[in-house]
C-alpha cells in the first residue's frame, strides 16, 4: 500500500507533519514506518504540546534519585533503600472499557516500577467520575473499581490509598489515574538505557495479539459519537502473566545479567525499542520473524503497534541468555531473542528475511515535533457576595448532615473494600485517612503516600489550584507523620490546541512548581493526559498528584480518628472563612463562581514543619488537615472513625459561624492531645508563630455546639456513609 | 517443629505466610509447585493468593499440580495441612476438604475485618486457644461455602465446622455473614481434623500495628499444640 496524507491522516499525523517526515526520510514512508512515526509522534508518546512547559517542573533535590525521563522516579530513604514511584493515566481506555481500561492502567503502571528492579509495594489510584445523575456513572465506576481490583488484587499488591470524585466535566471523559510505589536497593536499580553494542535484545512475557493496536493514539484524540468503535484500540490485561513476570524479572536481575530494560507499554514494542536505542545512542535491529505472536499472519505493523500487556524488552550481556532463558522457562514465559544493538543510531526492522523499515531513531525521539502553543490566563475570579439574609434561614446541623452525604464528601468504603489493603502484611495505614502507609519490610522504618486533586478550584484559577494540591499531598503526608519528600504527577486536561485549556495546562504547572519548589517537594515522574474531551466538552483541569514521605520510626504514625473523651483539640492555621469554591457554596449555596482559597506558601511550610515537630515529641495522638468541606467536615470524620463524638467552644471573634465552619482556608490542622501536653504544645506553637483556637474537647458519641448543632454519631454516620452504598445498589 | 509453604504460580500470600511461622517459631521452608517431593514437615501450608491465576475455577489447576499428590498422601497419613484463602479453594478442588467456595453473593471482592466464632477446640488448631471469637481479616473474591444437605449433615454431626462468621459477641447473623456462606461457614476440617482450611487470613494479624493482633494467638497455639 502506498502511504499518503490522508493515510497519515487516519493517523492522526497533520499535513505538516506527515511533510516533515517525508523530507527528514527524503523519500515516503511505508506503511510499517508510518505508524511507527504515527505512534512515536502522537501526544501521549512526544508529549509535543507539553515539553515545553514540563522543563520548568522543580526536579531536583537531595533525595532523588532519578527524576523524571525513566520509567519512574527514584528517591532516597536511606540505609540503602529507595522508592521508585510513578502516576499513570489510563483514562480514554477506561471510559470505552472501564473494566480492561482500569485494569491494564493498574498493571502497566506497576511494571514501569519493577521494570526498575522494585518490588511494589503499595497502588493508589485517583479515579473521576461524571455526575451520579448520568446514566454511565454507576457502571464506570462499578467496572473501574473492579478493574483496578481484579488486577492487584491478584498480583498481591496492596491497594493503601486513593480519592474518587464526581463532577459532570467528566460525564464524556472519566479519569482512571494509578499510582505505585516499589522498594528497591539504592544499588541494584534498573534503567532503560541501551549501551553495548551487538548485545542480545530479549524478548520476554506473553505473546503478541492484535489487541490495543493504536492504543497510544487513541488516548491523543478527542472523544466523539463511534467511541463504541474504538474498542478494539483497548488493550486486555492478565495480572496473573504479569505476576509471573514480576518474579521472573526480579529473579533475573538478582545478578548483573540485565544491560538495561523496558517495558512494553504505550505504543508497544515501537516505543521500547526506540526509547532504549535512543537514550543509548545507539541503533536497534529487530527480527519480527522473532516475536512470539498469539495469532497467526501478524503483519509487521501490527507486531510493532500491538499494546499487548504484560511484556518487557531486554537487552542483556552477551553469554547469559542461557541462564536467562531458565528462569523464564521456570514460570512460564515467552522468551526470545528477537535482535541486537547496533551502532547505526537507526530502528532496522527485518520480516520474511526483508528490510521492513528503516529509520534514524533521532527522527522518532528528540526530533520529534514540538508545539508552542497559544495559551490563555485565567484571571483571577471576583470573590462571590453573599448577604447575611442568604445565611439567616440555615441551620448547621441541616448544612451539616447535607453535606456530609455529598457524594463528594462520603465515606468511599463501597470502593476501598473490593481492593485488597493488607496483602504483603505491612499495611499500617489503610484507605481512608490522610495517606497510606506501608511499612518498609523488616524495618522501623515505614513509607507514606497519598493522590490528590482539586479540579474546582484548578478550574477557577490554575495557577493557585496548582499550588493547592501540593500543599494538600504535603499536609496529607504530615498528618501521619510522614517527613514529604517527593512528588508524581499525573496531569489531566482538554484540547491542548484551545487556547483554554493549553493556558489551564501551563498555570497549572507553574502553581505546581511554585509549591513544589518552596517546600522543597520536587517531582521525580509523571505523565500528561491531553485530550480529555468529548464532544467539544473538555474536562475541568485536573492534574492529580501523588506524594511519598518517609515516616523514621513507624510506631510514631498518627491516624485521624478521635482517641480519647476529655482530650483537647485545637485547630492550627488561621480560619478566615473562605467560602468561595466550597462544598458549602456549591451545595447550600448553589452558587459555583469565585476564587479559590489562596495559598500562602510560608504559613504551609511554617505549620507543616511544627506539626512534624509535635509528632516526632509525641506531644499529639491524632492528626488531620482540613480540606474539602473545611472544619466541621473535618472533625466529622474524625469523630466517626474514632467513635467519639465533640464538644465544640464558642467561636472567637466576629466571624459568621458558617463560614468558620465550612470555610476551606489552606494550611490548617486539626489536632487531638490529651490535657498534659498543652502547655508544651502551646509553647511549640507560639515560638514558631503557628495561629491556633482552641476548639473543643473530645467527648462521647455526640457533636454539640451551644444550641446549634447537636447531632448523634449515628447521624453522622448515617449521613456520610449510606450515599455511596445505596447509589450503588439501587 | 517444621513447616513448609507451597508456592504455586500465582500466590501472593507466601511470604506473609513464611514471615509469620518464622515469627513464631517455625522453621520454615518455600517449596516450588514443580518440585517432587516436600522435606519433612509437622506441617504443609497453603497460601493464599491465585494459584494459575484461577483459571477454570479458583484453585481447580492447583489441585492437579505435581506437588499436590505430596500434599495428599501427607493428609492421608495424619499429617497436619492448612490452607488459607485460595488454599482453602484448593483443599475442596482436590476433595480432602467438602463442599466448594463460590463466588461472593454481593458479587464483589471484599477485604476487610470480621469476627469468627471458633466452632471447635477439639484439634490440634484450637486446642488451648485463648479466646472464643477471633478477629481476623478477610480478602477473597470467591468465599461463599457451599455444601450439599448431606455434607453438611456430616460437617455437623461430626463437629468439622471450624470457625463461622459472626458479630462481636458471638453471634452468628446474616449482616455478619459477609459472602453468603452456608451456616457462616468461614472454614471447616476434615474428618480427622488434621486439615483445615478457612477463608480468614491469620498471618495478616500478627502485630498490633497491623489490622489486629488475633492471628498471633492462632500461630502461638498452633505451635504449642504440636510441640
Amino acid at each position: 500500500m502506498k502511504v499518503t496524507e490522508s493515510i497519515a491522516a487516519d493517523h492522526g499525523l497533520k499535513k505538516e507533519e506527515f511533510a516533515k517526515i517525508c523530507k527528514q526520510l527524503n523519500r515516503i514512508p511505508n506503511f510499517t514506518e508510518l505508524g511507527i512515526f504515527s505512534a512515536m509522534w502522537n501526544e501521549h508518546c512526544s508529549y509535543k504540546s507539553s515539553r515545553k512547559h514540563l522543563k520548568k517542573l522543580h526536579i531536583k533535590g537531595k533525595k532523588v534519585i532519578q527524576g523524571p525521563g525513566e520509567n519512574a522516579g527514584v528517591i532516597d530513604i536511606e540505609d540503602n533503600d529507595a522508592i521508585v514511584f510513578k502516576i499513570e493515566s489510563h483514562n480514554h481506555p477506561s471510559f470505552i472499557e472501564p473494566y480492561q481500561g482500569a485494569a491494564t492502567g493498574v498493571g502497566g503502571i506497576m511494571r514501569d516500577v519493577f521494570t526498575m528492579g522494585a518490588r511494589p509495594i503499595a497502588n493508589l489510584n485517583s479515579i473521576h467520575f461524571g455526575s451520579p445523575q448520568d446514566k454511565n456513572t454507576k457502571n464506570l465506576l462499578r467496572g473501574v473499581v473492579k478493574g483496578i481490583g481484579g488486577y492487584s488484587n491478584c498480583i498481591g499488591v496492596p491497594t493503601i490509598a486513593g480519592q474518587t470524585s464526581f463532577d459532570e466535566s467528566y460525564n464524556g471523559n472519566i479519569l482512571v489515574n494509578a499510582m505505585t510505589l516499589g522498594l528497591v536497593n539504592k544499588n541494584k536499580i534498573f534503567y532503560s538505557k541501551a549501551s553495548g553494542i551487538d548485545k542480545p535484545v530479549i524478548y520476554v512475557g506473553s505473546k503478541t495479539g492484535r489487541d490495543g493496536i493504536h492504543g497510544a493514539s487513541m488516548a491523543s484524540a478527542i472523544f466523539d459519537e463511534k467511541i463504541e468503535e474504538k474498542k478494539p484500540t483497548v488493550q486486555v490485561g492478565d495480572p496473573f502473566t504479569e505476576k509471573l513476570l514480576l518474579e521472573a524479572c526480579l529473579e533475573l536481575m538478582a545478578d548483573n545479567s540485565i544491560i538495561s530494560i523496558q517495558d512494553m507499554g504505550a505504543a508497544g514494542l515501537t516505543s521500547s525499542s526506540i526509547e532504549m536505542a535512543s537514550k543509548g545512542k545507539l541503533g536497534i535491529e529487530l527480527n519480527l520473524n522473532k516475536v512470539p505472536c498469539r495469532e497467526e499472519n501478524m503483519s509487521p505493523y501490527e507486531i510493532m503497534l500491538s499494546e499487548s500487556q504484560e511484556r518487557m524488552l531486554i537487552i542483556l550481556e552477551k553469554g547469559r541468555e542461557n541462564k536467562a532463558k531458565k528462569i523464564f522457562d521456570k514460570w512460564n514465559l515467552d522468551f526470545a531473542i528477537i535482535g541486537k544493538t547496533t551502532n547505526s543510531e537507526k530502528i532496522e526492522l527485518f520480516f520474511d528475511n526483508k528490510s521492513v523499515a528503516n529509520i534514524p531513531i533521532n527522527l522518532l525521539a528528540e526530533n520529534a515535533p514540538i508545539y508552542d502553543r497559544k495559551w490563555k490566563k485565567t484571571k483571577l475570579p471576583q470573590k462571590i457576595k453573599i448577604k447575611k439574609d442568604d445565611f439567616k434561614s440555615l441551620n448547621l446541623n441541616d448544612c451539616l448532615k447535607k453535606i456530609l452525604k455529598n457524594p463528594n464528601i462520603s465515606d468511599k468504603q463501597w470502593v476501598w473494600d473490593q481492593y485488597d489493603q493488607t496483602v504483603m502484611g505491612d499495611t499500617i495505614q489503610k484507605p481512608g485517612g490522610d495517606a497510606g502507609v506501608v511499612r518498609v519490610h523488616g524495618t522501623n522504618k515505614a513509607v507514606a503516600a497519598s493522590v490528590d486533586s482539586s479540579a474546582s478550584y484548578c478550574f477557577a484559577h490554575p495557577v493557585t489550584g496548582g499550588k493547592q494540591i501540593v500543599c494538600e499531598s504535603w499536609r496529607n503526608l504530615i498528618s501521619v507523620g510522614a517527613k514529604p519528600i517527593a512528588i508524581t504527577n499525573c496531569l489531566n486536561f482538554g484540547n491542548p490546541e484551545k487556547e483554554k485549556n493549553m493556558g489551564e495546562f501551563v498555570e497549572c504547572v507553574e502553581g505546581i512548581t511554585e509549591a513544589s519548589k518552596y517546600l522543597d517537594f520536587p517531582v521525580v515522574s509523571g505523565n500528561v493526559s491531553f485530550y480529555n474531551e468529548t464532544k467539544d466538552k473538555s474536562i475541568k483541569p485536573t492534574p492529580t498528584i501523588g506524594g511519598v514521605g518517609l515516616i523514621k520510626e513507624y510506631k510514631k504514625m498518627l491516624s485521624m480518628d478521635f482517641k480519647k473523651e476529655g482530650n483537647i483539640v485545637l485547630i492550627l492555621g488561621k480560619t478566615e472563612g473562605h467560602i468561595d469554591q466550597s462544598i458549602f457554596a456549591k451545595e447550600i449555596l448553589a452558587e459555583k463562581k469565585g476564587p479559590p482559597p489562596s495559598i500562602n506558601l510560608f504559613n504551609e511550610k511554617n505549620i507543616g514543619e511544627t506539626v512534624l515537630k509535635l509528632i516526632d515529641q509525641n506531644l499529639i495522638d491524632t492528626c488531620h488537615d482540613v480540606s474539602l468541606g473545611g472544619i466541621l467536615i473535618a472533625v466529622s470524620k474524625m469523630c466517626i472513625k474514632g467513635k467519639k463524638g465533640i464538644k465544640i467552644n464558642p467561636i472567637k471573634g466576629l466571624i459568621n459561624k458558617f463560614q468558620y465552619f465550612f470555610g476551606e482556608d489552606q494550611g490548617r490542622y486539626v489536632v487531638e492531645l490529651s490535657k498534659i501536653n498543652i502547655k508544651k504544645v502551646k509553647e511549640i506553637l507560639d515560638k514558631n508563630s503557628v495561629h491556633y483556637d482552641e476548639f473543643g474537647t473530645v467527648d462521647k458519641a455526640k457533636i454539640i455546639f451551644n444550641n446549634n448543632i447537636n447531632l448523634s454519631l449515628d447521624d453522622l454516620e448515617n449521613e456520610n456513609k449510606a450515599w455511596l452504598r445505596k447509589y450503588m445498589i439501587n | 517443629m517444621k513447616s513448609s509453604v507451597i508456592i504455586f504460580p500465582g500466590s501472593n500470600c507466601d511470604r506473609d505466610m513464611d514471615v509469620a511461622l518464622k515469627k513464631f517459631g517455625f522453621k520454615n521452608q518455600m517449596v516450588w509447585h514443580n518440585d517432587q517431593s516436600i522435606p519433612k514437615s509437622d506441617l504443609i501450608v497453603l497460601p493464599g493468593g491465585f494459584s494459575y491465576g484461577d483459571y477454570l475455577r479458583c484453585g481447580s489447576i492447583a489441585s492437579k499440580s505435581k506437588i499436590i499428590k505430596s500434599v495428599i498422601d501427607f493428609a492421608n497419613s495424619g499429617g497436619l495441612v492448612l490452607g488459607i484463602c485460595n488454599g482453602f479453594q484448593i483443599l475442596t478442588e482436590t476433595g480432602l476438604l467438602s463442599g466448594i467456595l463460590q463466588q461472593n453473593k454481593y458479587l464483589n471482592f471484599i477485604c476487610k475485618n470480621v469476627y469468627v466464632k471458633v466452632k471447635d477446640k477439639k484439634n490440634k488448631y484450637f486446642k488451648n486457644i485463648k479466646k472464643d471469637i477471633l478477629e481476623l481479616h478477610i480478602a477473597h473474591n470467591e468465599g461463599n461455602y457451599f455444601c450439599s444437605d448431606d455434607e453438611k449433615k456430616s460437617l455437623e454431626d461430626n463437629n468439622q465446622i471450624a470457625v463461622t462468621y459472626c458479630d462481636e459477641k458471638g453471634a452468628e447473623t446474616d449482616e455478619n455473614n459477609p459472602n453468603g456462606a452456608v451456616k457462616n461457614i468461614a472454614g471447616i476440617f476434615n474428618e480427622k481434623k488434621n486439615v483445615l482450611g478457612m477463608m480468614p487470613h491469620p498471618e495478616r494479624m500478627i502485630d498490633k500495628y497491623l489490622s489486629g493482633e488475633d492471628g498471633s494467638l492462632f500461630f502461638e497455639n498452633l505451635l504449642g499444640n504440636i510441640k
